[in-house]
């Protein structure tokens, strides 16, 4: 998966192409990645593939943040790998109030610890791992473009 | 007693972090500020049976048992699956003023305990910094964040000892404002529904719940601790000794780790007890014998697990997960329950294999099974239920269905043992 992604890819700084907007991110336009940025404290590389721009986000706790962002200028899907989370709040922008209801409506069922599996009205979130080793991926299957395969996501 | 704490602000963050504070533990003992419990003393108990150890050892085994837990009962009726709980008995520190708290869940994959304020009777001093200012934890779980002040207590666990360990209290009264900044890691588990059990006993690979990251200042600090003067909380640095702890690296014996040992199940069972045992060889009950030494990240805490052509280098052992959790319908061709797409739900129990591997180079092939969750869970008195198992993308989370029928030993970073030095698991 990775390496498929690596081949078309090519990585390039960014940093002063995006202009900064107010509270923004999954679902948001493109120019939210700068304000993800800003908030988290990290350095910014972006690479560009016939699909989909990625912007990585080097978080300073040591957690790398992907924003996905489609031809449309959407930002899609965003994945997260390190030992802390990131500001969910921040990344996952307008769906971050959903996530948390997905989740306290879930646990009922969900009869314990463990990953979590967010499949609702559009929005998936998935979070695994454990404290110091945490990683998660968050997408809108209506902005998904139709040529992703989602696993290559990560 | 501070009643009221205004939400962090963001510019505090800075300001906070660039002020030196050298914590000191709450050493000023139950009159401290921050508490409003009532103290009983209920003495005794302990957590446990006695151990296995021969002669004037100490004793190092307690009893843990899988059932529905403390949730499950009116009015929160909510009965959880796969939890294998046990009892503690916290003291003020240095005193006989104690109780015994049990329903606490055993967690291989964090570090320290964690009790509801709503479980525990017993007054504890809080910890607090140089400035005399409390000390506030917000620590990261998977779908949730758990807030409460850092406490001390003299923790025993069947006949070992942790004194003055740094402990959470989750869901006091006294600070009931969650900064935006805690809160933006998901909802908070404050009560006995939300945790769905008493406590959590993070008895896994890490001696503390953070380390290093913590003790700085800056972006770079992840934000778990706050300092909670009565004009508001704001994030801290708090040093690894006053970090919340494994109990178990600080007890005086026995403290380079624990075994845990559950019967095996078979579908699924109403309840199974086995039993946690403290130390890796330091007593007769507790060897390594024939087990393998899988040695782990030592940042991360993970190993590699592969299954099928799938090699993933996120891959732990957990007891507090309540399933094994591993990669995607796509890639194992089982399928998710319609109304829980967080379980599997083949229509015949599938027995499956996969290759563990250390970075050390050991690998083993462990079989499992996965059975269908909607029958799995139809009734729910049973809690010990044998091939429960979900999907989640590009991870190997061995939940505590991997521990029934297995001994399995979890060292703890840095420490000494006779299959090498912590961490490691060995099965």
């Amino acid at each position: 998966m990775k390496r498929a992604l690596a081949g078309v890819v090519a990585w390039a700084m960014v940093g002063t192409l995006l202009v900064p907007t107010a509270w923004a991110s999954l679902g948001s336009d493109s120019a939210s990645v700068e304000a993800d940025r800003v908030k988290m404290q990290g350095t910014l590389q972006s690479r560009t593939s016939e699909a989909f721009t990625v912007h990585e986000i080097q978080v300073a706790t040591g957690t790398a943040v992907r924003e996905y962002v489609s031809p449309a200028g959407k930002v899609f899907a965003v994945t997260w790998n390190g030992p802390f989370h990131p500001d969910l709040r921040q990344l996952l922008g307008a769906y971050y109030d959903q996530y948390v209801q997905a989740v306290q409506a879930q646990r009922a069922s969900r009869r314990g610890h463990g990953p979590v599996t967010i499949q609702e009205n559009g929005l998936v979130v998935q979070i695994a791992g454990h404290p110091r080793s945490f990683s998660g991926r968050a997408y809108v299957t209506s902005m998904v473009p139709s040529n992703i395969h989602l696993d290559d996501l990560q | 007693m501070k009643s009221s704490r205004q939400k962090n602000r963001r510019l505090a963050f800075f300001a906070a972090a660039a002020a030196a504070a050298v914590l000191t533990l709450g050493t000023s003992g139950c009159g401290s500020s921050g508490s409003a419990k009532s103290s009983t003393v209920t003495g005794g108990g302990g957590g446990g049976n006695g151990g296995g150890g021969g002669g004037a050892a100490v004793a190092n085994t307690q009893t843990i048992t899988v059932n529905t837990g403390p949730a499950a009962s009116p009015p929160t009726n909510e009965p959880f699956v796969n939890g294998a709980f046990t009892s503690v008995k916290v003291c003020a520190p240095g005193t006989s003023t104690c109780q015994t708290v049990s329903g606490i869940l055993v967690d291989t994959g964090s570090a320290g305990l964690r009790i509801l304020s709503s479980a525990l009777t017993v007054q504890l001093p809080q910890q607090t910094n140089s400035a005399g200012n409390p000390i506030v934890e917000c620590l990261q779980f998977l779908d949730s964040i758990t807030w409460g002040p850092v406490e001390m207590a003299d923790v025993t666990l069947a006949g070992e000892v942790a004194k003055s360990l740094p402990v959470q209290v989750i869901g006091t009264a006294q600070f009931p404002n969650i900064p935006m900044a805690c809160s933006s890691s998901g909802p908070p588990k404050e009560d006995l529904a939300g945790l769905g059990a008493n406590g959590l006993l993070g008895v896994g690979n890490f001696a503390q719940d953070c380390g290093t990251a913590c003790t700085v200042t800056g972006p770079a600090n992840p934000g778990l601790y706050y300092a909670c003067p009565a004009s508001g909380c704001a994030v801290t640095e708090e040093s690894v000794a006053n970090q919340v702890k494994n109990p178990v690296a600080l007890f005086e014996t026995d403290n380079n780790g624990v075994v845990i040992q559950l019967p095996a199940v078979t579908g699924a069972e109403a309840s199974v007890s086995g039993t946690m045992t403290f130390g890796i060889g330091t007593q007769s009950d507790n060897a390594l014998g024939s087990a393998t030494v899988f040695t782990i990240d030592p940042n991360t805490g993970d190993f590699t697990t592969t299954f099928k052509n799938t090699t993933v280098d996120k891959a732990f052992l957990d007891t507090g997960s309540n399933g094994i959790f591993f990669l995607t319908s796509s890639v194992t061709g089982l399928p998710e329950c319609t109304d829980m797409p967080f379980f599997y739900c083949p229509t015949m129990t599938q027995s499956l294999s996969a290759v563990t591997k250390g970075s050390n180079g050991a690998t083993m092939t462990v079989n499992f099974t996965v059975a269908n969750a909607d029958s799995l869970t139809a009734n729910v008195n049973n809690a010990a239920l044998q091939g429960l198992a979900g999907p989640i993308s590009g991870l190997f989370d061995w939940g505590l269905p991997f521990f029934y029928g297995r001994t399995v030993f979890v060292a703890i970073e840095g420490k000494s043992t006779p299959g090498g030095t912590g961490p490691f698991w060995a099965f």
